[in-house]
Parts: structure tokens; C-alpha cells; sequence
């Protein structure tokens, strides 16, 4: 009987159910995240101090215009106008108003305070979600009053990387050659710079000829080729103390020694007797090894992050091409077949691209490759530009690019650029003369 | 002899209410599947392109009588016509194909509308043939299940065609509109990565969001899925900033619970 009411009750009662409605949102919005940056506040005390030390008034304005100027550079982040915001830093560090921020379109908030403890400089952040009305992170950073600047780095990295899922490339240095005078009588200087161009020095005196300066993947070496008495020379050079050692001299035509990824070699190529090949060198021993052996022209060797693989060009199939071997040498592949001529192969930090330079009807083309060769894309065009060099995230590239001075096509000026890999983000890094072979170092605060 | 008459009665009336309450919901209408879209992106095509100027009537007819023309010719291949036959029912194979053709036509709004034209009058067709009623009962049959093989695997779409209670093509898209606007996609993500973040959302009649849940919540705390945790919480705040959500006015039971796939490959690829 009870089995025939139950029946009965949900025979009477039943109800049409609607299946879970799906709706596929695959597109949005491509414009980049607003973002408001909070100057960071300090009490008086701190402010005087920072006065006495670094002869700056508003030291918290100048960290959080760093975040900002780092954060617009990256293309993803739209920092807001700071007369826009309704509250004050000291405040809205606390507490912030969440409906304030929202109502300047603000999706993420970054405030901060900066005091002096113990002659040290201490600062304290934190980075908001408005929309959600809650902290997304929270870190405070104590260090030597005249890094300030690299403290405006380090917190651009942090907040990068909260929003954006991969590491941040902020707190990182470029050695580039410095050139200066007419392109027959050129200066050429080691320089070396922050990432947004601040804290430049020169490493050399401009005497000798420098080209392609490297960093090492692991620290702050650099490994350079130079010509002295008109022979080419492979130097490393430790940036931190200024030493400087050859490496050794090599015969014929030297190009673009760079590091093996664990820092122990360093790899080349040069010629012997009339034939340019791949070599290593160990640095602890200085044992050369021969990695090709092949009667065409084999340059620019740049090291898988693994280790395992090495990208590089060769004329071997008639024209300049991009090639993949394993690190002895064995299992040489061709990955280019564009048209036009392929050269200095880059291999990403993440592992997954290859940045080459392209030749194709007299324009000068910066683009990525997978590693098999597949998915090319051309990043940029210009008239004359290569040598790309990755971010340690492997988001970035810097190149440098040669432009005529006017029309008539007289003249000539090379600086440095940067792109990423969406190909829309192109800016120019500023240097104060001249610049080409640029190199980025991995992240200093690793 | 009361009570027996009492009893027999009270079943026979607990019949009458069954039958009257449950029987309607047991049938399944044969197809009323892709027709249904079809035939309102044909309204919506007629209506925006009538012409406003003095000599619209004129104008409307050549336009009728041209699509009529062009109906009829393309209505002529002999693949089509077999189709009306009672004995050429489709092999398994062929129906596949079927269903692949009807998605692709989805895609592409465009070819929807001569297309499916096509399909909705054969359906019409097959549908009133008083000869071919065993035969189609038989198909449609199998139509379904392979309708629902398809659906149970791949996307949205197929289920609002499958299902009358899902939202109307314009009712989705006006949806999606209002979420595109609102969604910054996280540039920095890689775009070779499965990132696909499904939410759930509870809604109140006039579109703000009661509850949203992320359904793989489990992967954003997990240790190498900062893109996922990213590309999530960008998610989130397209939802909270779109809010109210641009919903239909009727129908609230519906689509009160609603669920939103983020999917930003498409746009990080191009």
C-alpha cells in the first residue's frame, strides 16, 4: 500500500527537470588588464631618512612608478592614472575601498608601504583583486636603502607572476655593445644596463673591437669575443667583480661563442683550415671538441635548455638554413624549409620555441619556430635587424635594428628592441648611444 | 459489494489521472531537433533584409521569388530525394556523416541559412508522408540515438538542439556578447595548453549571480597550474563585472543554473 502511495505521489508530482544549460564563451576581451598602482606610503620619519640617504623625497612615488612604467611595458597590464584614484595610499593600503577602485575600472590593485627599520629599507606590499574584494598577495622585502630600484623590480616580478601564471623577466640586466661614430671608425664598449635602461656602465674602454657578448644561463658571467692584434680572442667576463680571463685564442674567423646551459662550456664555431665548424670548449679543462664535421659553413650554436639539443645554421643545403642535432653532434636535422635565408637560432629558455633571424627579398625578418620546425611565425620586418635574445620566461625577445637617419637612405643608427610573442608588443629599449648585440640576463633574484 | 464498487472506483479514476498527468511527458516528439534553429535564423535573415525605401514591395517580391527559385534547384540533388524513400534508410555510416554535416553548418552562419533550409523542408516532407509513417518512426529512432551519441561528447551547441528547454541562438549570443566584452583574456598565457576553466553559476531572475563555482577548483591549488589559477580568476572577474548577466526575461527556471566555459585558445592561437 505504501509502495502504491510513493508511486502515486511521484506520478502527481513530477516535474519536467532542464538539462544544466553549457554556453562556450571563447572569445573576450584583448586589451590589457587595468591595473591601479597605489603610490607606496611612508611615515615622516622614513621620509626624512630616505631624504638624508638617497637624496630622494618621495621614494614610495618612485618604487610604485617603476612597477608601473615595468608592468606597461609588458603590453598585458594597463596601469590607471594615478589623479584618478579616489583614495589615499595610506588608507587604502589598510583597507581598501573596493567600490572606489571599481568605479575607476580598476581590475587589480597594488598598494604598499615603505619605511626605514634599522637603517634597512623596508617594503611591504600587497596586490588586491577589486572585482572579488580580496587580497592575492601579500610580501614584504628588506634590503640596503640604495637598492631601491631593484626592489621596484623584484615587487614587478612578484605581481607579474600572480597575474599572469610564468615568471617575470623584471629584475634582470641586457649587456649590449655600445657603438658610437661614423660606421668606418666605430667604438665599439661592453655595456651593461637594467632591463628598463637605468644603472648603465660601460665594461670596456672601446680600444679593441667586442661582439656578441652572452650570459650565462646559471649567473653573472658573460663570455665575449674580441679582437686584439687582429685576432679573435674568447673572453669571460665576471660581472660582479669586474676579473676578465681569455678563454683562448682561436684560428681564422671566430663567431658567437655562448654558454651550454649548466655554464660548464661554452660553444662556437670557428674555421679550420678554410672549413667553419661547431665546437665546444670545457672551461674547467679547456679540452676543444669538434661537434660537426661537415665541408659547408656551420655558425651560430645555441644550446637546448636540457642540454640535449643544439640549434644551428648551415649552408649545407645550398642555402642558410636552421638545423637541430643532438649535443655530440649525431642525428643532424633540417627544421627550416621557408623561403629565404635562416640564421642565428636562439633556443628559448622555456624549451618550447626557437627565435631565428630571416632574410627574405632584401627585409630582414625576426621570428619563432617550434622545435621541429612547424608553427613559424614572423614576429617582426624591418630593413636591417637579427640577433635575438630571449627573456629568461622566454616571453620577450631583444633584437637590435639598423634604420637610416633620412630618407635619402644616408646614414645609419642601430638600437635595441623588444618584442614579444604575440608580434604586437614592439617597443624600443632606450640606450643612450648606439646599440646591437644585445643579451638578457636570468632573473638576478633567483 | 460497496467497498468493491468504492475501490474499483478510486482505481479506475487513479488510471484517468495517470494517464492524463504522466502519458504526454512519456512521448517523445519524433525530431524537432535542427529544424528549430534553422527556421528562426531564416526569420531573422528576412527580417533584417527588407529594404525600406518606397519600391520595397517590388523589391521584396524579386527577392521572394529568387530565394524561391533558388530553394527549388537546390533542393534537386538526387542524394536529397533518396532520402524520402522508406527503404533508403541511411546505413550508420551515412548518418554519421549526417550529423558532422548539420555541426559544420552550425559554425558557419552563412551557409545555415540555404542549408538548412534544405533539411527542414525534407524533414517537413518525411514528416507528412502518410505512406512513410512506419519508416520514419523507425529512423527518428535512430536519428535520436545518434543525435545523443554526438551530443554526449562535444559542445553546447548540439545540447540546445537536442534539448528545447536550453536558451534560444539569440538569447545565447546575446550572453556571450555581454561576457566577451567583459572578458580580458590573461595574454600571457601559453596557447598550446588544455586551459579550459567550466563555472557554474546560480542565477536570480534578473541575471546577478548567486553562487558561482569553478568545477575543477581542485587544479588551482594544485603545484604547476598557475595558468589555469590565472586564466580562472579572469573568468571570475568577467562574470562579476558583467553582472547583471543580459539573461532572457521568461523562462527563469530555465536558466537559473547556468554553466560558462571559458575557453581562450581560439584567441591566443590567432
Amino acid at each position: 500500500m505504501n509502495l502504491l502511495r510513493i508511486l502515486i505521489i511521484l506520478f502527481l508530482f513530477q516535474f519536467k527537470a532542464y538539462a544544466l544549460i553549457e554556453v562556450d564563451i571563447t572569445r573576450g576581451n584583448l586589451s590589457p588588464l587595468p591595473i591601479a598602482v597605489s603610490p607606496l606610503s611612508s611615515d615622516q620619519n622614513s621620509l626624512d631618512n630616505f631624504n638624508k640617504i638617497l637624496n630622494k623625497k618621495d621614494i614610495g612615488s618612485e618604487i610604485s612608478n617603476i612597477v608601473e612604467n615595468n608592468l606597461r611595458q609588458t603590453g598585458l597590464f594597463n596601469p590607471l592614472e594615478k589623479d584618478a584614484f579616489l583614495q589615499e595610499p595610506e588608507i587604502a593600503h589598510l583597507k581598501p575601498r573596493f567600490e572606489d577602485w571599481a568605479l575607476i575600472k580598476a581590475q587589480a590593485l597594488i598598494t604598499g608601504k615603505v619605511e626605514i627599520v634599522d637603517e634597512k629599507l623596508r617594503v611591504e606590499f600587497r596586490l588586491w583583486d577589486v572585482l572579488a574584494a580580496k587580497e592575492m598577495l601579500a610580501l614584504a622585502f628588506t634590503t640596503v636603502p640604495t637598492n631601491w630600484r631593484r626592489v621596484g623590480h623584484i615587487l614587478s616580478d612578484k605581481i607579474y607572476e600572480r597575474l599572469t601564471g610564468e615568471k617575470g623577466y623584471f629584475d634582470t640586466r641586457i649587456i649590449y655593445v655600445a657603438e658610437e661614430g661614423p660606421k668606418t671608425k666605430r667604438i665599439k664598449k661592453l655595456a651593461i644596463m637594467d632591463q628598463d635602461g637605468f644603472n648603465l656602465k660601460y665594461l670596456t674602454l672601446g680600444n679593441e673591437l667586442v661582439l656578441t657578448p652572452r650570459f650565462n644561463p646559471t649567473n653573472q658571467m658573460v663570455t665575449y669575443l674580441s679582437y686584439f692584434r687582429n685576432l679573435p680572442r674568447v673572453y669571460l667576463l665576471d660581472i660582479e667583480t669586474g676579473e676578465q680571463e681569455v678563454v683562448g685564442d682561436f684560428p681564422g674567423m671566430t663567431f658567437a661563442p655562448r654558454f651550454s646551459p649548466d655554464g660548464k662550456k661554452i660553444i662556437m664555431s670557428f674555421a679550420m683550415d678554410g672549413n667553419s665548424d661547431i665546437y665546444t670548449m670545457d672551461l674547467e679543462n679547456r679540452v676543444v671538441e669538434r661537434i660537426t664535421n661537415h665541408p659547408s659553413i656551420d655558425t651560430s650554436p645555441s644550446y637546448s635548455p636540457d642540454g640535449k639539443h643544439i640549434a644551428f645554421n648551415s649552408d649545407r643545403s645550398k642555402y642558410q638554413q636552421i638545423y637541430v642535432m643532438r649535443s655530440d653532434g649525431s642525428n643532424v636535422k633540417r627544421i627550416s624549409f621557408g623561403n629565404g635565408l635562416y640564421g642565428t637560432p636562439v633556443w628559448s629558455p622555456r624549451g618550447d620555441l626557437i627565435a631565428f633571424t630571416k632574410l627574405h627579398k632584401g627585409k630582414f625578418y625576426i621570428g619563432v619556430m617550434r622545435t621541429d620546425g612547424s608553427g613559424e611565425r614572423l614576429l617582426t620586418e624591418n630593413f636591417y635587424q637579427e640577433a635575438p635574445s630571449w627573456s629568461p620566461n622566454g616571453r620577450v625577445l631583444i633584437f637590435y635594428r639598423e634604420t637610416k637617419t633620412n630618407e635619402k637612405g644616408e646614414g645609419f643608427s642601430a638600437k635595441l628592441w623588444s618584442i614579444d610573442l604575440t608580434g604586437y608588443n614592439e617597443r624600443q629599449v632606450f640606450t643612450k648611444t648606439d646599440a646591437s648585440d644585445p643579451s638578457w640576463s636570468s632573473l638576478l633574484s633567483n | 459489494m460497496y467497498k468493491n464498487v468504492a475501490i474499483s472506483t478510486s482505481f479506475h479514476l487513479l488510471i484517468i489521472i495517470l494517464a492524463t498527468f504522466s502519458l504526454p511527458f512519456l512521448i517523445k516528439k519524433p525530431i524537432e531537433l535542427p529544424p528549430i534553429v534553422s527556421i528562426e535564423l531564416i526569420q531573422i535573415t528576412d527580417k533584417t533584409s527588407i529594404p525600406f525605401a518606397p519600391k520595397a514591395k517590388k523589391i521584396i517580391e524579386k527577392v521572394k521569388k529568387k530565394e524561391e527559385e533558388r530553394i527549388v534547384s537546390e533542393q534537386a540533388p538526387p542524394k536529397k530525394i533518396k532520402k524520402e524513400k522508406p527503404d533508403a534508410v541511411p546505413l550508420p555510416d551515412q548518418k554519421v556523416e549526417e550529423v558532422k554535416k548539420i555541426e559544420e553548418k552550425k559554425q558557419n552562419p552563412e551557409k545555415i541559412e540555404t542549408e538548412i533550409k534544405q533539411v527542414s523542408e525534407f524533414e517537413k516532407k518525411e514528416l507528412f508522408d502518410p505512406n512513410n509513417i512506419a519508416a520514419l518512426i523507425d529512423k527518428s529512432k535512430e536519428n535520436l540515438a545518434e543525435t545523443n551519441k554526438t551530443t554526449k561528447k562535444i559542445t553546447q551547441s548540439h545540447d540546445k538542439n537536442a534539448e528545447p528547454s536550453g536558451l534560444s541562438l539569440s538569447e545565447e549570443d546575446a550572453l556571450k556578447a555581454q561576457i566577451f566584452g567583459c572578458w580580458s583574456i590573461p595574454l600571457g598565457l601559453p596557447y598550446n595548453e588544455n586551459l579550459l576553466v567550466r563555472i557554474k553559476l546560480q542565477l536570480k531572475p534578473n541575471g546577478t549571480v548567486i553562487k558561482s563555482e569553478i568545477l575543477d577548483h581542485a587544479r588551482m591549488n594544485k603545484p604547476g597550474q598557475g595558468f589555469y589559477k590565472v586564466l580562472a580568476e579572469s573568468a571570475l572577474r568577467a562574470i562579476r563585472l558583467c553582472q547583471p548577466l543580459r539573461v532572457p526575461t521568461t523562462g527563469y527556471e530555465r536558466w537559473k543554473d547556468l554553466q560558462l566555459n571559458f575557453d581562450a585558445r581560439e584567441m591566443l592561437e590567432g
